[in-house]
């Protein structure tokens, strides 16, 4: 759908006085407009308790007046809430009562890995028309969500919220709450949109640059159409799904159904966002209303304002708000491609509607997003060191790197080098003794500006799925992300976000481990280290207990949300023993992001959190064994 | 004649790869806009703003409100804004005062043009690990993700799963492949018929169709490629199927091999086959083959398209199609050299990707000895033809 016709109220009610009748409103407006008149509202259908059932089932859901199948729970997408109090022992019943197996797995909850809910991984599966019972203590609260990790389930319906309240008082004091999840919907299933990917990998791109575009003096000029061209990269590639077939949903409900969340002008109110599509990455903004974000991912961060968040497949952030007017205020989460957006109301009454806005311009991915991070040429005199090697460079972990922790509050992207002419030599390679790569920067031809160069990714097997290779990743934690450089407001980076309690382990990394994201998006093939999940002959070994660094290093131009089942893993963001925990992380393109995790013993699944990114390989099992070797 | 053919047709084999990897590095020489490195300092475009925005020190007067510790090698290097960072003393003399507090001195410096913003991989501290800066931060200790990472070794990876002692070794092995399998292993098919269209044209209206049909995995598949073209109400002028198998070379390019029958007017002929396909740089998909028939002769034949798109649901899409032949045939009718090419531009509308509609003109020419045995036939050995078609998937 497209936000062309998009209707706010007052429009709406200008209509109405046109038509000159409000009675007759439900005769001649399309269903969308009474869904926009009325607002959807209420609390979500929640489940709770020591025993708790869900039956997975095929059900229909009605999006702005559309009726598309779907998969859900106990006859609703998304699924019920679950609500649960920490310190409980929760015990869930789940019954399959589709054709084919299914499963629930417990995003972000630590639960013993044989409850975790990944078939082939934690269990095998839950069978057609059988039940399986999960049971696990309740060790944290936050705002958390499940979904099906089995085929295309999740992007076909089912997933839904979890809610856990703490077994002490909330640290987070607000009057009331609304939980907002965040999805994508497809009339087309699951499987048919990556089968189309397969075959055709921009198959739901409609943004692409275009001779009329080039006419029109819009996007890239000509000359950088012809450098992307030459390497087949398309920078307009965003998001592989995009508006074209979904309708971004709040709540199960489309822009149009307007589901409305009420409050009282002055309240602080706490809104739990969880982003629960398959494959999109959300720009979060209320117009108007600044957002505290209190918790990322189901922990406590130290309280800061942002007017704008980007949130990728599986994070959550709980915001407070606080309406001063007595007015509505819309919440949209854009795509990140800007191809569509979801929408909701905040309001004190029901059936009241702010303006939309539009959709902004939708972003060019950047050389940067190519990998090529630290070479920003348009500024940088190379002329004045001739000597200098780039190559060593990119190999060298700068903010979260594994020598500059401390230098991680530090931004780069203001560093300017006012060194004098002696102590520059100290760059030289030969002087620094800096050995590796060879550059030859000083060339300034770029001569040596390979995209596959393997040199840079020592641990990626060589093949047709891998595209390129970042020859110098940049840690972009303190960026807004891809496309909100230039809003002109504040958003949210991962710098920003300041653990409220000490890290439970702060012991440094006994040793660091580096994990590529690789890619070929003409093949559409996905896959950790250049090997698909299908491939890989081993899994990634770490010991109980164990501290590791891991530094994730995006080699694709697309963001990836790479998530680690059964921890928290503290980012290297340069806050030392107050690193922000998270159990997903958008490693942004051509990127790279570093964290330190304490191994939970186990077998856990690791990948991707775009469905399709996960089901095209990229995703591979972490294992965690006691140093006996026994998963004792 | 022959071996100059043959030689040609290597060549366009081996061409088509061989610009894929130098097209891999083509950026090498190339311009790229907005990666100049101008010899002289540049002007600071794009970081500035970044800068600004969260630098203000960026281009103010020097400042060295912060006094180094006393024991600092560094002493009189503005580094208060640095707490940890690990410079290494070998270089102690650096003047990093430029570095967040402000150029010392940015008029004398050679490198005052030099923004280094775009350089975080920069790591001073390489081969320092061993210094301690903690004396920068003031007082403060490192701790938790402040701190270096050791060098202690991975483990090994383990046999088995985890969740085996639970529901079964077995069980979970088998749910494990299972997994495996779905996510990257998966079987896909694809039927594609880029041209399949009505040929309007002097002399009787015709048909053709240009398509090809796959299964299989990302890397190795079975494909089916066939093409032909005839006049209504009389019979099929030419035909031909090939059954190829198909394995990745790289990101973009497929060798290809099997063997092709031919049917239609003249005598059948069935030949061997090898051949490549892929996505060029600039987006232009490409084929080209080699064809070794049972009576021992060689063709050759190279093809390629391009879709431009004028909006993103009107695409224009220029096509080629040359025929070669190493030797004389005189039963099929072709003459050795360039024997035809096919010259399309087609417009279609692709509201929907999967059938899309097209309008277009088609050209073709015979050449060389082709084009005498065709006259001596009596038929055209050029055409112009307007053409329909859908170009479809599924």
């Amino acid at each position: 759908m497209t936000m062309d016709t998009r209707i706010d109220r007052r429009r709406l009610m200008r209509g109405v006085g046109l038509a000159g009748a409000g009675a007759a409103m439900a005769a001649w407006l399309p269903a969308w407009a009474q869904g926009v008149s009325s607002g959807m509202q209420g609390p979500l259908p929640t489940v709770s308790g020591d025993d708790i059932t869900l039956r997975i089932g095929r059900t229909d859901m009605t999006v702005d007046g559309r009726t598309l199948r779907a998969v859900g729970v106990n006859g609703t997408t998304p699924a019920p809430l679950v609500r649960l109090r920490e310190g409980q022992n929760a015990r869930i019943h789940v019954v399959n009562e589709l054709d084919e197996e299914s499963s629930i797995h417990w995003h972000g909850l630590i639960v013993p890995f044989q409850m975790d809910g990944v078939p082939g991984i934690a269990f095998p599966g839950i069978a057609p028309r059988s039940t399986f019972t999960y049971e696990f203590p309740v060790v944290q609260a936050g705002t958390y969500w499940y979904h099906s990790h089995s085929g295309f389930q999740e992007q076909d319906g089912l997933y839904g919220p979890i809610v856990i309240d703490p077994k002490d008082a909330d640290p987070v004091k607000a009057d009331r709450e609304h939980v907002v999840v965040l999805s994508d919907h497809s009339p087309l299933s699951g499987g048919a949109i990556f089968d189309r990917l397969k075959k055709e990998s921009g198959y739901f791109n409609r943004q692409r640059q275009t001779l009329a575009g080039l006419l029109a003096g819009k996007d890239q000029p000509l000359k950088e159409r012809l450098m992307w061209g030459g390497m087949r990269m398309d920078p307009t590639d965003v998001a592989d799904v995009t508006g074209s077939t979904y309708t971004y949903l709040v709540n199960g409900h489309g822009p149009r159904d307007n589901w409305t969340g009420l409050f009282r002008p002055g309240e602080r109110v706490r809104l739990r966002i969880i982003n629960a599509s398959s494959m999109t990455t959300f720009n979060v903004r209320i117009p108007g209303l600044p957002m505290t974000v209190v918790h990322a991912d189901g922990l406590a961060v130290r309280p800061v304002e942002v007017d704008e968040f980007q949130f990728g497949p599986a994070e959550t952030y709980d915001v407070i708000v606080t309406p001063p007017e007595e007015r509505a205020y819309t919440l949209v989460g854009e795509s990140v491609d800007r191809s569509g957006l979801a929408r909701m109301t905040l309001a004190p009454r029901a059936g009241m509607a702010a303006a939309v806005p539009a959709l902004r311009k939708r972003p060019v991915a950047t050389m940067k997003d190519m990998g090529m991070g630290g070479h920003d040429m348009g500024t940088m005199d190379h002329g004045s060191m001739p000597a200098m090697d780039h190559a060593s460079m990119s190999d060298m972990d700068h903010g979260p790197g594994a020598t500059a922790g401390g230098m991680a509050g530090m931004d780069h992207s203001k560093m300017e080098h006012g060194t004098s002419a002696s102590s520059m030599t100290g760059m030289d390679r030969s002087a620094t003794g800096h050995a590796g790569g060879d550059m030859g920067m000083g060339g300034m031809a770029m001569g040596d500006m390979n995209m596959r160069d393997f040199s840079k990714a020592s641990g990626v097997k060589r093949g047709p799925g891998v595209q390129t290779i970042s020859p110098m990743p940049v840690d972009r934690t303190g960026e807004p992300g891809q496309g909100l450089e230039d809003v002109g407001h504040r958003v949210l980076t991962y710098r920003d976000l300041v653990a409220l309690d000490r890290n439970p382990d702060v012991r440094a990394p006994s040793r660091s481990l580096e994990i590529h994201l690789t890619g070929n998006m003409e093949r559409y093939m996905w896959s950790f280290d250049g090997e698909k999940y299908s491939e890989v002959k081993a899994p990634i070994p770490f010991l109980a207990g164990e501290r590791v660094r891991v530094t994730l290093v995006n080699d694709t131009m697309m963001g990836h949300p790479i998530h680690l089942h059964g921890h928290f893993f503290e980012l290297v963001t340069g806050k030392g023993a107050y690193a922000p925990r998270k159990h997903t992380v958008l490693v942004q393109p051509g990127g790279k992001v570093s964290w330190d995790v304490t191994a939970n013993e186990g077998d856990w699944a690791f990948h991707c959190h775009m469905l399709f990114h996960m089901m095209a390989g990229m995703m591979q099992t972490v294992q965690v064994r006691s140093a006996k070797g026994e998963a004792a | 004649m022959k071996a100059l053919l043959l030689a040609g047709a290597a060549a366009l084999l081996l061409a088509a790869p061989a610009s894929a990897q130098t097209m891999d590095h083509s950026m090498h020489g190339m311009n790229m806009p907005g990666m100049q490195m101008p010899a002289k300092p540049a002007a600071r475009k794009a970081p500035a703003r970044a800068a600004v925005k969260k630098s203000p020190t960026r281009k103010s007067k020097p400042r060295r409100d912060a006094p180094a510790p006393k024991t600092d090698p560094h002493a009189g290097h503005a580094m208060s804004a640095m707490p940890g960072m690990d410079m290494g003393g070998a270089h102690a003399d650096h003047d990093m005062g430029g570095m967040q507090a402000g150029a010392s001195a940015p008029a004398q410096d050679p490198h005052a043009g030099h923004d280094m913003s775009s350089m975080p991989g920069m790591d001073m501290g390489g081969g320092h690990a061993g210094h301690d800066m903690t004396a920068m931060q003031g007082a403060a200790e490192k701790v938790g993700t402040d701190l270096p990472p050791g060098d202690a070794p991975a483990p090994a990876a383990q046999p088995g799963m985890a969740a085996g002692r639970f529901w079964g070794e077995d069980r979970m092995a088998m749910a494990n492949h299972h997994l495996r399998q779905h996510h990257g292993g998966m079987t896909y098919r694809q039927v594609l018929f880029n041209l399949a269209e009505y040929q309007a044209r002097k002399g009787g209206d015709g048909y053709r169709w240009d398509g090809d049909a796959w299964i299989g995995g990302d890397v190795d598949r079975l494909a089916l490629k066939s093409e032909g073209e005839g006049a209504f109400g009389q019979r099929l002028e030419h035909g031909e199927v090939q059954a190829l198998y198909s394995h990745a070379l790289d990101p973009y390019w497929n060798v290809q091999g099997g063997v092709r029958q031919d049917f239609g007017r003249g005598p059948s002929r069935t030949y061997a086959t090898v051949g490549i396909e892929g996505l060029a740089p600039y987006w232009f998909d490409t084929q080209a083959s080699v064809f070794l028939s049972t009576e021992g002769e060689v063709l050759g034949r190279v093809e390629g398209w391009y879709d431009q798109r004028i909006t993103n649901f009107w695409v224009l899409q220029p096509r080629v199609e040359a025929n070669l032949s190493a030797q004389d045939v005189r039963e099929t009718g072709t003459g050795s050299g360039l024997t035809d090419l096919e010259l399309g531009l087609r417009l279609r509308y692709e509201k929907s990707r999967r059938l899309a509609p097209y309008v277009g003109v088609s050209w073709e020419r015979q050449f060389g000895d082709t084009a005498r045995y065709t006259r001596a036939r009596g038929d055209d050995t050029a055409g112009f033809s307007f053409v329909a078609g859908i170009r479809a998937w599924f």
